[in-house]
């Protein structure tokens, strides 16, 4: 992981290595987000996942967010990771840290890079379903 | 002219390759993404989609060039 940088990775996210790596280069406060995969998705049980990424693109838009982040809030690092892969539940799937000297930009810019990589990394979901056929989510119904 | 498309996700798994070379008459993404749409009945609205060319994100209208990789991308689900 590389301090202000937004990275794509093929094996499992080790938060503590994230944070101690975040800790080293920053002083104050930390805010941490980790998004894991959860058993059920509007309601249908999931039995398995997988992510899947424009790995080049998706690297230069969360490279992008990160400095956006840095720009608008009074925050001395950040970074980020999303996997890729087949995920099992209580995995993680994507983590955010961010260190400032004070706690309110650390939340504030945490929060608008989960944000952001939700709406712009080009980053796709499929689930598999205990019940009914696999869909990649937010797919369907042609998209709209 | 020739371009390389690539597909991920959805449209990959319509398409059953992850990318292709392709002679066409199409002059812009919007002119090659429904051309790709009728001939292989690819189920996503273009106004759902956001395209990149050459890496980076870019505009529907915007002219190709030969030799271009065009990217089509359904809409995000990360996180």
């Amino acid at each position: 992981m590389g301090l202000n940088r937004f990275q794509i990775s093929e094996i499992a996210i080790e938060p503590d290595t994230l944070r101690s790596e975040l800790l080293n280069k920053v002083a104050g406060a930390y805010v941490s987000f980790e998004g894991w995969v959860r058993n059920h998705n509007e309601g249908a049980p999931v039995q398995a996942l997988e992510y899947s990424a424009y790995r080049v693109l998706a690297e230069k838009e969360g490279d992008r967010i990160i400095a956006e982040a840095l720009d608008r809030f009074e925050i001395a690092g950040a970074a980020a990771i999303h996997r890729v892969g087949m995920l099992a539940i209580g995995d993680i799937a994507v983590w955010v840290g961010v260190g400032s000297a004070h706690r309110g930009p650390a939340f504030d810019g945490c929060r608008y890079i989960i944000d952001e990589i939700k709406d712009r990394v080009p980053i796709w979901k499929r689930e598999s379903y205990e019940n009914g056929p696999d869909q990649w989510v937010n797919c369907a119904k042609g998209g709209l | 002219m020739k371009l390389t498309i690539e597909y991920y996700a959805i449209l990959k798994e319509q398409r059953g390759r992850g990318s292709e070379s392709l002679e066409t008459p199409a002059r812009k993404p919007a002119e090659l993404y429904d051309e790709l749409k009728a001939r292989h009945g690819l189920s996503l609205d273009r106004s759902t989609l956001k395209v990149a060319v050459n890496e980076e994100f870019a505009e529907w209208d915007q002219p190709l060039q030969d030799g271009d990789t065009v990217v089509f991308i359904p809409p995000v689900a990360g996180g």
